[in-house]
């Protein structure tokens, strides 16, 4: 399932959602991304999230079905916020249920590497010294092209 | 055709989407990008390197001989940076 929206949402809560009454899940694996300050300088004052609403959704819902594809899942729940948000505040959250605890781990970190690269949402920092767009990094797209050979 | 522009292209182009009737010429992404470059000042800056801008068609990724249709929407954008 997936979730695009300004409101923080909270974890125990949806985690238990995903899980009621599915007496098969053996395991949950959670991802929280949180707006996070480079250094803790105090630099980043807030970030405001960009994205491409209707691909956003059908980029995230084609990533949900490679996961189902290679592990067996019992669910998945993508939430990401847009808007501004500041330092602390969380992003992200990818939850997987599977039986095993082998294929919730792996999923969500599949998930996960997969919506930094994948998915079109744009990050504009607000700084001391003014805004500007964070800039994409070739690690996370090493992140991602790891899983290809898979 | 419909096109849109995210994040850096949008604010420096200032416009978040145009609707654009390029000639029967342009055939593919990368012709449109350079039809498109020459419309302002401001589409010349923001499309001059085009390492640095990513497309989907159709809110699909498409490479630039990618083929368009007149119907098309066409969405410029940078390197993603979500999560």
């Amino acid at each position: 399932m997936i979730r695009v929206q300004k409101e923080d949402f909270d974890v125990a809560a949806e985690m238990s959602r995903l899980t009621e009454g599915r007496h098969n899940v053996g395991g949950v694996t959670a991802f929280v991304g949180l707006v996070r300050d480079m250094g803790g300088e105090d630099k980043i004052k807030a970030m405001t999230l960009e994205h491409y609403p209707g691909m956003t959704e059908k980029k995230l819902s084609e990533i949900e079905m490679e996961a189902r594809k290679r592990w067996p899942i019992e669910d998945v729940l993508i939430i990401h916020r847009i808007g501004r948000l500041e330092p602390g505040e969380r992003i992200v959250l990818v939850l997987t249920a599977s039986s095993h605890r082998k294929a919730a781990i792996e999923s969500c970190q599949f998930l996960i590497d997969w919506l930094k690269t994948d998915a079109p949402f744009w990050k504009l920092e607000e700084t001391t010294e003014g805004e500007n767009w964070v800039k994409a990094r070739d690690s996370d797209n090493d992140a991602t092209r790891r899983w290809d050979k898979n | 055709m419909k096109i849109l522009y995210f994040a850096w292209l949008r604010s420096t182009i200032g416009l978040a989407q145009e609707t654009a009737t390029p000639p029967s010429d342009i055939t593919n992404v990368s012709d449109l990008i350079d039809w498109l470059r020459e419309l302002s000042p401001a589409h010349t800056k923001a499309l001059s390197d085009i390492s640095a801008v990513r497309v989907a068609v159709n809110q699909s990724f498409a490479s630039l001989d990618y083929p368009l249709a007149s119907d098309d929407e066409v969405a410029l954008f940078p390197p993603v940076t979500g999560g």
